[in-house]
């Protein structure tokens, strides 16, 4: 491999791994406050992509996708946990899975009564839809530099959110010291509501944003979802900075990986969390216990 | 997790012999129908030792189920089928030995850590065969039927007899699945796993080395979800990916809720019905993932002790005691007869 | 010593010392425990002695220090492999199998050290021998009469009791009993006293209790921690008598 193809693999693998973290996020926030798995997580992913699909499909625009997405997410994420998941937080995690998983079917099924069952590409929008010349002999596709500098300006507003607001303050005392939250005066149902809106719309922007990139289809959400899962397992369960140091991670892994050795790649996530796994099962970034 | 009054064991009996005595009347396409709900039956009983058993809730099953089916497909040389004594066998160590290397990494989580590792190392199988062309890839491939005894001593497979064959070998596989974990969950290993599902850490301060169980238990379960993957091959004589994927693990967790958490017979009735649903929908509506995703809202939400809890007062009273242990016993604040016991954990000024 | 030709102790702690984050909750710890001498600690809420018991039993690992079973330091291991060394513990916070029958619980602590691996598939209704150990242990502790009932539902004090059984059950020489007396009724303290104070004949026992009309008329070694060290060790007397223990107990009349 020389120099160029090297460069474009590891942007490559950051843009999906930072891709990788809004979903992580999200999910980490949300086991981490709330203490329940949500293997829908992944869908909503799905639910983003083919929005943007719909909407570029409409209009001839994924500009309207991206705030729509966000907008969407956070309004569904919202009324999902007011009307379903609430119900579930003191509930066993066997009850927790089954009843994401139903979600799982219920999205994909609306996705096929509502969009059908094909592959859609979503086209790059054309301002965008050019190469960024970085050297003489090598270029990078400008659509995924601006993927990567939504993705790490979304990055550095959750750090700032959750480290220099009140909103913040509460979710970190909500997913490090439960047991204060109570008494620090914290409006716990509020704070819940808000998180899970946040991981929805921050999976959603993350599924309109790669639609271009992947395509979209059935199922989309699974591979996602239990990636995502594996960023957590490395970061740590609850931690921010775990997931996106994990995701990263992940990502150059996963590209890097399938550049080198595509038979081997798909399990190369996995024999990295088996090393983890074996060095410390809290994650890299676990308070310690 | 078995029948405890004279009445529901004479009821077990008789449910088992109704099974036996159905193909009289059942249509040659329900045999296999049968047939496809006892294989899932066998697979989520296997489950149940780690779920109901020991407290386990794996997302990764399915990959013991399909270890096995796929082993199959790879020693039978060519198309040329081999006797079940010896695919049987060979699917079921591979099955246990895969669940005993994944175990030994998997274990060392605990709760929803757990649910995501299993649920991982499961894909991760899962890519093994659709990426590589070690099974046919993406796509699968056939895979020549074991043959049930051996050569020219066999129990007829013709496209006439195989309904009627497959039912009863099936049917008692299932059983037999059902008779070894009853046996287990007897045992005095049986009672450490209950235990380790009660009360973890008060077993490990007992002495008992948790970890070991866990993986002999995790071992075991996988080793029978090797066998339910074995009779998936001898009935449908192909493989593919979906076999190790994990909606068949999350499938395998939904026939346990339905049929009733605690519970060996439980397994078997939510496989029934889950099968019937499913039959059912497709023929109704097409919509058969739909249907499913409804019907799991509907169990999670009015009907948490599953099948077996509709009929069982036990089941219910069985509840009433987790949830006074899981609240750390209101009898903890209180003296015998309810009187209020004096507070001596602050009696030092 | 108390006694003049000091048997060796089941278990010696040396230097033992735990710290979370900056906070210290035991300061380098000596400690000894004998057959046959009931050795009390008391203190303060929050001087450390529960911790103590957690890293004697295993349930913490210490940050420095020893702990000698038999001559074989066993500082960081896994708390399973301590009790099989013969440590036993009770809990402050009742630590039960709330789904199961009472005999239940105590079958299992009694089958720990009673099979081998291979004998492990074995019917657990067939092994008569395991069934009477534990039954013997809920009698030494008054539960016979319960045993059928499910351990959850029975009252606060029996729970206690129960627990001790448990600890019995696995048959120890070395027992760690976190406030056993908590939240009982006068009566079924003062005979769970009694039941200590017998069981310290056959033991190496450390107890710790808040209740000091019982700790001083049971313990033949008291040892007194504050803020996570000790202050004074020796016979129940000369320890009431210590002044530094008056000071840090000013206002209990002791």
């Amino acid at each position: 491999m020389d120099a160029a193809t090297l460069l474009t693999q590891v942007l490559n693998g950051l843009q999906y791994g930072l891709l990788l973290f809004l979903v992580a996020s999200g999910l980490t926030l949300v086991f981490g406050i709330m203490g329940v798995i949500n293997l829908a997580h992944g869908s909503l992913t799905m639910v983003g992509a083919y929005l943007a699909y719909a909407i570029g499909a409409a209009t001839g625009s994924l500009w309207l996708a991206l705030p729509l997405a966000v907008a969407a997410g956070a309004v569904f994420g919202a009324v999902l946990e007011r009307v379903l998941i609430r119900r579930f937080y003191d509930r066993a995690h066997l009850d927790q899975v089954l009843l994401t998983f139903a979600l799982i079917l219920l999205f994909e099924e609306g996705r096929s009564l509502l969009v059908g069952n094909d592959f859609h590409s979503v086209p790059i929008p054309p301002v965008l839809d050019w190469s960024v010349p970085i050297s003489s002999i090598f270029s990078y596709s400008a659509y995924r530099l601006f993927v990567l500098a939504v993705c790490v300006v979304i990055a550095a507003l959750l750090f700032l959110v959750i480290h220099r607001t009140r909103f913040g303050g509460m979710i970190r005392a909500s997913a490090e010291k439960p047991e204060m939250v109570e008494a620090l005066g914290i409006p716990v149902s509020r704070v819940q509501m808000a998180v899970f809106a946040l991981g929805t719309a921050l999976a959603m922007l993350a599924g309109a944003l790669s639609a271009p990139l992947t395509s979209v289809y059935p199922n989309m959400g699974d591979g996602v979802l239990i990636v995502s899962f594996v960023v957590v397992v490395i970061g740590g369960i609850g931690s921010i900075a775990g997931a996106f140091w994990g995701a990263l991670l992940i990502g150059l892994v996963d590209t890097l990986g399938k550049a080198l050795v595509p038979d081997l790649a798909g399990i190369a996530v996995y024999v990295l969390m088996a090393a983890v796994l074996l060095w410390r099962p809290t994650g890299l970034f676990a308070r310690a216990a | 997790m078995l029948p405890q009054t004279r009445t529901a064991r004479l009821a077990l009996v008789a449910g088992f012999v109704a099974l036996a005595l159905l193909p009289l009347v059942l249509p040659p396409f329900y045999l296999m129908l049968g047939s496809t709900a006892f294989v899932a039956a066998t697979f989520a009983l296997s489950l149940q030792l780690l779920v109901g058993g020991t407290g386990l809730v794996s997302l990764g099953h399915a990959a013991f189920f399909g270890i096995a089916a796929y082993s199959v497909y790879l020693i039978s040389p060519g198309d040329t089928p081999l006797s079940v004594f010896v695919t049987l066998p060979v699917a079921m160590i591979a099955a246990g030995l895969s669940a005993l290397v994944i175990g030994a990494f998997a274990l060392r989580t605990r709760t929803f850590f757990f649910l995501m590792v299993t649920l991982a190392f499961g894909q991760m199988v899962y890519f093994v065969f659709h990426d590589t062309g070690l099974g046919g890839g993406a796509d699968g491939v056939f895979a020549p039927r074991p043959i049930l005894g051996i050569e020219g001593f066999s129990l007829p497979m013709g496209r006439r007899e195989r309904g009627l064959t497959l039912y009863y070998v099936n049917l008692a596989v299932m059983a037999a699945t059902f008779l070894v974990l009853a046996g287990v969950l007897a045992s005095l290993f049986g009672r450490v796993l209950v235990g380790i599902r009660v009360n973890e850490h008060r077993m490990r301060m007992l002495g008992y080395d948790v970890y070991a169980y866990k993986l002999a238990a995790f071992t075991l379960a996988g080793a029978l979800a090797g066998l339910a993957g074995h009779m998936f091959v001898v009935q449908e004589g192909f493989v593919n990916p979906e076999l190790v994927g994990w909606h068949r693990s999350a499938e395998a967790l939904l026939i346990i809720i339905l049929g009733g958490l605690g519970t060996l017979v439980g397994p078997i009735l939510g496989a029934i019905a889950l099968t019937a649903l499913g039959e059912a929908s497709q023929q109704l509506t097409e919509r058969q993932l739909l249907v499913e995703g409804l019907v799991i809202l509907a169990v999670v939400l009015v009907l948490p002790r599953g099948l077996a809890g509709l009929f069982s007062r036990r089941a219910r009273s069985a509840v009433a005691v987790e949830v006074a242990t899981a609240e750390d016993t209101p009898t903890a604040q209180t003296g015998p007869l309810g009187a209020a016991a004096p507070v001596r954990t602050e009696a030092a000024p | 010593m108390s006694a003049p030709a000091a048997p060796s102790p089941a278990l010696s702690a040396r230097g033992l010392t735990r710290r979370f984050g900056g906070l210290v909750a035991v300061r380098d710890v000596d400690l000894d425990l004998t057959v046959g001498e009931l050795h009390a600690v008391i203190g303060p809420n929050g001087a450390g002695k529960s911790t103590l018991i957690n890293l004697l039993s295993g349930d913490l690992a210490p940050t420095a220090g020893e702990i000698r079973i038999g001559g074989t330091d066993v500082a960081g291991w896994p708390a399973f492999r301590i009790a099989r060394r013969g440590v036993g513990r009770s809990y402050q916070r009742t630590n039960i199998l709330g789904e199961l029958t009472v005999l239940e619980n105590v079958r299992l602590a009694a089958q720990r050290g009673r099979t081998t691996v291979g004998g492990l598939l074995a019917p657990a209704g067939r092994r008569r021998d395991i069934v009477a150990a534990a039954e013997a242990a809920l009698a030494t502790v008054g539960l016979a009469s319960r045993a059928a009932r499910t351990a959850g539902l029975l009252s606060h004090g029996e729970q206690r009791q129960l627990e001790i059984a448990m600890t019995l059950a696995t048959e120890p020489t070395i027992l760690l009993l976190d406030e056993p007396l908590a939240g009982m009724g006068p009566e079924e303290a003062e005979a769970t006293g009694r039941l200590i104070a017998g069981l310290a004949t056959r033991h190496a026992v450390l107890l710790v209790e808040h209740d000091m009309d019982v700790v001083f008329a049971i313990a033949k070694r008291v040892t007194v921690m504050v803020n996570g060290a000790v202050i004074a060790t020796g016979l129940p007397d000369a320890v009431r008598a210590d002044p530094q223990v008056r000071i840090a107990y000013l206002g209990e009349d002791a």
